[in-house]
């Protein structure tokens, strides 16, 4: 197993009952109470105050294009980490579910994508690689990977998760760390449990004195066009307005004729298909990819969704963009090794103080 | 064209232990006003429930304009031509106004998601005509300089409305309301009395549960009586009126 998994599970599994109580009731007090306190603000001033003054020595030490660099990162990985929160989001706000399993869903689509970079018709490997013939197989390899696991996580629903959608809350919760450990194991049967190495095909030209790369701005860029097809599909069609609906009212969507159960699978294929093409930018990026690096970056996905206001589709791009931007200014300034530390910190201290997040929980889109 | 519209038989939903319907039967007509009266906790929302395919009824039938419909799942029932309102009101708060009557207006459109991603002719044609048709419903129920506004920001009389007008979009035959006056000024209350009126000149069947008198009597032509989920009337509104059971269940002595 990844690192991290067992100490996480052990987390979930001794406060399980906790998990729903309170991370669950925090979420659902959250729909009443929008506005946030003065006690809140104030330790939001505070907070922030502190970590500007901690910060600005050492990065007026280290200068002005190391800091560019660090926003770079922090905004392609954040660009990822928004893929993959929307797909938490989109799912909490359907069937009010913590899909545990959807970092798995992420590391399948970087998996998934491995052996089709190389068939009959393209070959896209470092040796090959290079220049703008990579680009029209890249976006097939995308197509079918979004495709194929968007499939994949409607039969997951269909399995796991649709049995139990008039159980108690706990139980599909309980069920989606279950998947989550499925799909860790069926990629540790196919590919064993190393770190696999992803080909670095995007160029990596550097501008403005070496800060950004081209690999950086290839990735905000496929982020921002699938966060913006996703926008245009919610909001101007059929199926995005039904799906809107059902997350509104479940019961007064299927009385408008609304087919709920097609309306949930299309939440999970597209939640999957952008946490797919998620883990192959991943892999694009970062070159590395194993088995269970999912689970500790859907987490900090899911803090994104949380921070960003859950259930609430701009929320979720908003908190990844700063979550990630975050991380990265801690791993650049302070150290790597708390960086989890403090995402997790964020994700309490969220829930405690402003449980509906930056933008709130649905809100209206005008 | 004589048979009813709706007929309910021997219908009967138990939750654990508590009989909320208790073998009930009674026919809908065709294009009448139709009421379903009682106490509070008498089981007539569960009633509506059953109807519509929230709740699978334990026991009994549903036959809805000729087929039956027992067990059906609600989008079907929808389908069908049955809609409904809600007596707590459930509207999709964060849409506008308009966009909860699209709603119930595109679970009937032709065009298929492929159109509406890539907005063929076909679907602009439809997606004009529904929107023009959204607009109607509005204007109907006295909403059309609301269009634009979210759900939830309404005034409560207006969001009944707008419920009525989301229930219309579906194109029903038979309008299920549930308690729709609840809450209204009397000046509200007699807007509602001309629109049900209205809506059953136009050829719809409506069927309401109501608490308040005067609109029951005003506007039903048959009225059936339930106390713990028993019938226990059925008739005209001069019948039930008269009725001992009904008097006794409405004065507490049954209880
Ligand atoms: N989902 C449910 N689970 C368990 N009991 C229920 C459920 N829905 C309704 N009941 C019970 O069934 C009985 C009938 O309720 P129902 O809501 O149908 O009454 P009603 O006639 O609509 O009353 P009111 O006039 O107050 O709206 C009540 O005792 C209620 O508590
Ligand atoms: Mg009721």
């Amino acid at each position: 197993m990844g690192g991290g998994f067992g100490p996480l599970l052990s987390f979930l599994a001794t406060t399980r009952g906790g998990l729903d109580g309170h991370l669950v009731g925090a979420l659902r007090k959250a729909r009443s109470s929008v506005q946030s306190s003065l006690v809140t603000r104030v330790i939001g001033i505070a907070l922030a105050a502190v970590v500007i003054i901690y910060l600005s020595p050492k990065v007026y030490a280290l200068g002005p294009s190391y800091f560019l660099r660090i926003v770079a990162v922090g905004v392609a990985l954040g660009a990822i980490y928004a893929l993959i929160a929307i797909g938490y989001t989109m799912v909490y706000g359907i069937v009010e579910l913590i899909n545990f399993a959807h970092g798995d869903v992420f590391t399948l689509g970087a998996f998934i994508s491995l052996p089709l970079l190389v068939t009959p018709f393209w070959h896209l490997t470092e040796e090959t690689g290079g220049g703008w013939g990579i680009v029209l197989p890249l976006i097939a390899v995308f197509l079918i990977v979004m495709l194929i696991t968007g499939l994949i996580n409607v039969g997951i629903e269909r399995v796991a998760y649709r049995p139990l959608r008039n159980a108690p809350r706990l139980a599909p919760l309980i069920t989606a760390v279950g998947v989550s450990f499925f799909l860790e194991g069926v990629m540790y049967l196919w590919k064993g449990a190393v770190n696999l190495h992803y080909p670095d095909l995007l160029p990596s030209n550097r501008f403005v004195g070496g800060t950004f790369s081209a690999k950086d701005v290839i990735v905000i860029v496929a982020a921002v066009i699938l966060v913006a097809g996703l926008a245009f599909f919610v909001n101007q069609t059929k199926l995005g307005k039904a799906m809107r609906a059902t997350a509104q009212d479940r019961d007064a969507a299927r009385l408008m004729g609304i087919n709920i159960d097609r309306t949930i699978s299309a939440t999970f294929f597209i939640g999957a298909v952008l946490a797919a093409a998620g883990g192959i930018t991943y892999g694009l990026y970062i070159n590395s990819v194993n088995n269970g690096l999912g689970f500790p970056i859907g987490l900090v996905a899911f803090t994104a969704a949380v921070f960003g206001g859950i259930g609430n589709i701009p929320g979720a791009a908003l908190g990844g963009l700063i979550i990630g931007l975050i991380r990265a200014t801690n791993d650049g300034y302070v150290d790597p090794q708390w960086t989890d530390v403090v995402t997790f910190a964020i994700l309490i201290l969220v829930l405690t103080l402003r449980p509906t997040g930056l933008l709130g929980m649905r809100v209206p889109e005008k | 064209m004589n048979e009813p519209i709706l007929s309910i038989h021997g219908l009967t939903k138990r939750f654990l232990g508590l009989t909320a319907v208790d073998n009930v039967t009674f026919d809908v007509k065709r294009n009448e006003i139709f009421a379903l009266i009682g106490p509070n906790g008498a089981g007539k929302t569960t009633l509506f429930n059953c109807v519509t395919g929230l709740f699978a009824p334990t026991l009994g039938r549903v036959v809805f304009d000729g087929s039956e419909i027992t067990g059906t799942r609600p989008h079907r029932v929808a389908k069908l031509g049955i809609a409904r309102t809600f007596q707590n009101i459930r509207l999709f708060d964060y849409m506008t106004v308009i966009e909860n009557v699209l709603v119930g207006e595109h679970a009937r459109m032709h065009a298929k998601l492929w159109d509406s991603v890539f907005k063929t002719p076909q679907e602009r044609r439809e997606e004009a005509h529904v929107r023009e048709r959204a607009r109607e419903l509005l204007k109907f129920v006295g909403l059309e300089k609301h269009a634009e506004s979210y759900a939830r920001n309404l005034p409560y009389g207006q969001q009944r409305r707008l419920e009525i007008a989301r229930a219309l979009a579906t194109d029903p035959k038979l309008l299920l309301l549930d308690e729709p006056a609840a809450g209204f000024t009397p000046q509200e209350k007699a807007e509602l009395m001309q629109l049900v009126q209205r809506l059953r000149e136009q050829g719809l069947t409506i069927f309401m549960i109501e608490h308040d008198m005067k609109i029951v009597m005003g506007v039903s032509e048959r009225i059936v009586v339930l106390d713990h989920g028993e019938k226990i009337a059925e008739g005209t509104p001069e019948v039930v009126r008269r009725d001992q059971r009904v008097i006794e269940a409405y004065l507490g002595k049954s209880a």
